[in-house]
């Protein structure tokens, strides 16, 4: 049996340990369009903020691929597949054949058409280990930056660059910040803690138009800037997917054990389509604890096992500058809030079931609440008072928890 | 594999398993000075409610959900103990979002911490359990 | 209240450079004296609660904690002495009774710590308990006179049913309702694992622990407090308790706050009322009357489980015996003026009874004397402290002893004296459910059976040093006694000679 994983994050890494859970010999290729041994890529703000060094910002250790018997193709990208005669084409001619093959292709940042870009000297990207480079690169105790995009990369690239420059702008079209991660009084909430940094924003708008050093926004506001960063979104990686025949619906379309509908062809991670347990939609979940369980999965899959997972929801934690949001799932539904000087907690609950939650400031034990959000746990079945005040196991019962605690199941 | 149970019934909510917890993971060997005007940082965390106490820590789950979400690799198992490399851990608290047991702790420096049955320091004897006065905490395989 | 007559007995001592203020005490403390003051960062205690229970002192992980008498004083005056001062200013504040817990405090003389054991040397060698057999079993029941055999030369054994035991050691009765469910449970679980028995006390006992009925010995007491026939068939044994050392005349007290759920299910009367026993059993007005209720509860029983009689230790106590040796009991259980409590009135504790080991002595000679020692075995109670104890009990002609008090110390208990509140810190005189939970039926029946066998080795090597290799053989055995510091009267009294005769 010989797998071939292309891919070298949280999902071709899942992959990997999935398929060693089952299948301890058979040879693992692993084809990786970056030269690096793995690493997290959600790390590179915290390398440029000084908070990691590109030794720790390993994935995995450096004897990852050695253990686990896996060949490693590190630097060479894949062009195509023929899932015909199950043959991965790489760009510098290279044929791997394949058993199994995964598809862990992640995602690319999103360029959108923007008057004027192109004159653009010091523009970066901020998904990989090499854009972070570049960008420190770039930047000097006199830079102004300008990021455009608001969401968790642009905020997160913010953090991570703030001390290293001198301005900083961030623009964004929806009017508030992390619009897909938190509401309006979260969104809030974070933006003051940014600008408490020095940190401006312009939202609800867009760049019309860029020279070489300025941008001119849709308001009319003219914003010089040193080094422009674009975090306006990612896009999957779905053309080898398509080469090889599989359905794609923006995302690859897979079912739960991450089968593609090409027979052998299986896929995970951000260039997947999931299904959202919390809102029953079908939608990309760019997430690293989704990317690593998709690819699990898969390897299992691939293995001949089966571990289906059907649990899919967004997640997210992150901080900015030390304060820390915890997010989950879909904010349709009787929402229940409370609120403090330092922290923020909204609980939605929809059908007797927790649908989702953001919390910000205090973050402790959040998982609790996730639990009930993965498991759909009736909450007529626990004591929503106590739920509500804190995540606490003290709100199932003693029978609950005796199961709960007296065993070890995640 | 060996793990740290609470019963319950026997729990008084007396929280000496937490001094004992902080104190085991300080690295001084003096009580006093390790907890002295110091606000705790225990891994093990008491819940108390009506009539109920009860203790909670890592279950060290055979399919470790931190682990699986942890971004930099931090956390692992080790022979069966989940444990974190807080050099390499940034403090993003996606494994407190994901833990099911609320079991895992954000620090004040950033990177978290949770009970590794005191595997480093006293192996075998983990300090909440010798510490426990109504032998309410057991280690043992279930 | 505007004058304080009664300042804090004792003072809170606590190591400001140890305290890390991990509040364990003022978690741990029913009477509320610690809390932590969040203006002042630090611990503060009220004294003036204060039971001396070293609750706080023993969980404080940091050892900052201790409780020493407050040095508050009267001037010094050997006849009113502060607490008989105290007790004074109390009454008149109350004009109630004055209530104590436990066995009497007072400074009356201690016989046990008067007598001497014997050793052997030179002329009686010594036996060593580690490599000769030592027999601790003992039988308590009614024992033949003579050796008879049948016309083959068998031996006949047709005594009434005994109470084996493996060691001469049992648990004195303590009612469910005094103490806790746990302590029950840890008695009878230590019972069973020595091979003894412990005593239900006169509340009646929980259905949870029929199933250590082989080990149990119901009571029947005065107010026949949950005495129905599945009770009697439950036991190994009954006792009839015509009285208790710690308050000879009068029956029992257990304050209606403390008569909740289980405990007034097992009592059979309503929650909240008082129970208190009366003071006679009101069908024993004669000694023919204890024959009779003796011999009702043996018909119930179909003779198969000894009776037992208790008796407070006073002052006619062995004419008190003889009439009990002639009355069908099979043993005879005497309680010492030492003996403790969970309530009773302070001054027939401190002042009503005599002490055991004169009791003992005289009850043990006047059955001998009147040739019906064979009659009955005898138990004897009332601050049995240690194994020397146990050893002097014997020798001075107990066939097993009763503890209760060193049952208590062993589950925990500081001997504060404030059972009769209903707050012990230790789980074992309370019904407050948080509380009871304190006292954790694994650890504390390990540790009786810790300390009984303890005791029992400890027997053993006395004996073994005595050159017997018997408790049967020491039984009764005054020679193997001398006193020491005793009046002529004491030693007469007591049966032994004075060191150096």
């Amino acid at each position: 049996m010989k797998y071939v994983i292309i891919g070298n994050s949280a999902a071709a890494i899942g992959a990997v340990e999935g398929i060693r859970q089952i299948d301890a010999a058979s040879p693992i290729v692993l084809i990786s369009k970056e030269p690096h041994h793995t690493y997290s890529r959600p790390l590179i703000s915290y390398l440029l903020w000084g908070k990691t060094d590109e030794r720790r910002m390993k994935y995995r250790p450096d004897d990852f691929y050695e253990v686990n018997h896996v060949q490693a193709l590190l630097g060479r990208a894949a062009a195509s597949v023929d899932a015909k005669t199950r043959v991965v084409i790489l760009e510098d001619g290279g044929r791997i054949p394949y058993d199994k093959l995964l598809l862990a292709t992640g995602s690319t940042p999103f360029v959108p058409p923007m008057a004027g870009l192109e004159k653009v000297k010091r523009r970066h990207a901020f998904l990989t280990l090499d854009d972070a480079k570049a960008l420190e690169r770039d930047l000097t105790s006199d830079s102004r930056v300008l990021i455009v995009g608001a969401g968790l990369i642009g905020m997160k690239c913010a953090e991570g660059i703030r001390h290293l420059c001198k301005e900083m702008t961030i623009v964004d079209l929806a009017p508030r910040v992390l619009p897909a991660v938190l509401d309006e009084t979260g969104s809030a909430i974070v933006q003051k803690q940014m600008e408490a940094q020095g940190i401006s924003f312009r939202l609800a708008d867009s760049v019309a138009e860029f020279t070489e050093d300025t941008a001119t926004l849709k308001s009319g506001e003219v914003i010089p800037f040193d080094v422009l960063v674009l975090a306006v979104g990612v896009r999957p990686n779905t053309a080898l997917a398509e080469s090889a025949g599989c359905e794609v619906r923006h995302g690859i379309v897979t079912d739960q054990n991450q089968r593609t509908t090409v027979p052998d062809l299986y896929a995970a991670g951000d260039c997947t389509l999931s299904h959202d347990l919390t809102s029953g939609q079908d939608k990309i979940l760019a997430l690293l604890p989704n990317a690593y369980l998709q690819g699990e999965t898969a390897g299992i899959s691939m293995a001949g096992g089966a571990h289906p997972y059907d649990k899919a929801m967004p997640v997210n934690a992150g901080g900015f500058f030390g304060l820390h949001i915890a997010t989950c799932g879909d904010l349709n539904g009787e929402s229940f809030i409370t609120q403090s000087e330092n922290s923020y907690k909204r609980l939605v609950v929809r059908d007797n079931r927790l649908v989702g939650f953001i919390l910000i400031g205090d973050i402790a034990r959040a998982g609790i609440y996730t639990s009930l959000v993965r498991e759909q746990t009736p909450l007529n079945t626990l004591d929503f008072d106590l739920i509500r005040e804190k995540p606490q196991l003290m709100a199932f019962g003693s029978a609950a928890r005796a199961q709960k605690l007296g065993g070890a199941k995640a | 594999m060996k793990r740290i149970y609470v019963e319950e019934k026997w729990c008084l909510g007396c929280h000496l398993c937490e001094y004992n917890c902080a104190f085991a993971n300080s690295g001084m060997d003096d009580m006093v000075k390790a907890l002295k005007d110091k606000p705790i940082r225990p891994r093990i965390q008491i819940e108390e409610g009506k009539g109920v106490n009860f203790a909670v820590s890592c279950r060290h789950c055979d399919e470790p959900l931190c682990v699986k979400a942890c971004i930099s690799g931090a956390l692992s198992k080790k022979d069966g103990v989940i444990v974190c490399d807080r050099d390499q851990c940034v403090g993003c608290y996606t494994c407190i979002l994901v833990c099911p047991y609320g079991c895992i702790l954000p620090t004040e420096e950033g990177p978290v911490q949770k009970c590794e049955l005191c595997m480093n320091s006293r192996p075998g004897k983990p300090a909440c359990v010798e510490g426990c006065p109504n032998r309410a905490i057991v280690y043992e395989e279930r | 209240m505007a004058i304080n007559f009664f300042p804090a007995e004792y003072e809170v001592i606590r190591n400001a450079d140890r305290c890390i203020a991990c509040r364990v005490c003022e978690r741990q403390c029913a009477n509320e004296v610690h809390h932590y003051d969040a203006d002042l960062q630090k611990m503060i205690s009220d004294e003036t609660k204060c039971v001396c229970c070293h609750r706080c002192v023993s969980l404080c992980p940091t050892r900052a904690l201790k409780i020493v008498k407050s040095d508050n004083t009267f001037k010094e005056n050997a006849n009113w002495q502060a607490q008989t001062i105290t007790e004074v200013y109390r009454q008149a504040g109350s004009g109630g009774v004055l209530l104590s817990s436990m066995g009497t405090p007072k400074g009356y003389p201690v016989y046990w710590d008067k007598l001497l054991i014997n050793a052997s040397q030179v002329t009686n060698p010594s036996i060593d308990p580690l490599r000769e057999p030592m027999e601790t079993r003992i039988f308590l029941g009614r024992k033949n006179d003579q050796i008879r055999r049948d016309s083959r030369g068998n031996l006949i054994t047709d005594v009434p049913p005994q109470l084996q035991l493996n060691v001469p050691i049992l648990f004195s009765a303590m009612s469910y309702g005094s103490i806790s469910y746990n302590a029950h449970e840890s008695l009878a679980r230590a019972a069973q694992a020595l091979g003894t028995l412990y005593n239900t006390g006169e509340g009646g006992l929980h259905e949870d622990f029929y199933k250590y009925g082989a080990n149990t010995i119901v009571q029947v007491a005065s107010g026949r407090f949950g005495v129905h026939k599945d009770y009697l068939q439950a036991g190994a044994a009954i006792e009839i308790k015509m009285g208790q050392g710690a308050k000879p005349g009068i029956g029992g007290h257990l304050p209606g706050a403390k008569i909740v759920g289980d405990v007034s299910r097992t009592r059979m009367i309503p929650e909240g009322s008082d129970a208190i026993s009366p003071a006679p059993h009101h069908d024993i007005y004669s000694i023919e009357d204890l024959h009779q209720l003796v011999h009702s509860l043996k018909e119930a029983t179909h003779y198969q489980k000894p009776v037992i009689v208790k008796i407070a230790a006073v002052h006619n106590v062995a004419a008190i015996a003889s009439g009990i040796a002639r009355s069908g009991a099979d043993i005879i259980a005497i309680d010492g003026f030492r003996g403790g409590t969970g309530a009773a009135p302070t001054r027939i504790r401190d002042n009503v009874g005599i002490p055991i080991e004169l009791a003992l002595a005289a009850v043990d000679q006047r059955l001998r004397e009147e040739g019906i020692r064979n009659n009955v075995s005898l138990i004897v109670g009332g601050s049995i402290r240690s194994s020397a104890d146990v050893v002097k009990a014997i020798c001075l002609g107990a066939d097993a002893v009763y503890i209760a008090t060193a049952a208590l110390l062993a589950l925990g208990c500081h001997l504060c004296r404030t059972c009769q509140a209903g707050k012990c810190n230790w789980g074992i005189a309370t019904q407050r459910p948080e509380l009871v939970k304190r006292l954790n039926p694994e650890i504390g029946y390990q540790r009786l059976v810790n300390l009984v066998t303890a005791w029992n080795h400890e027997i053993m090597e006395m004996m073994g040093g005595m050159g017997i290799n018997s408790i049967e053989s020491m039984r009764g055995n005054r020679l193997m006694l001398r006193g020491i510091g005793l009046t002529d009267r004491e030693l007469a009294i007591l049966g032994v000679k004075h060191a150096g005769e």
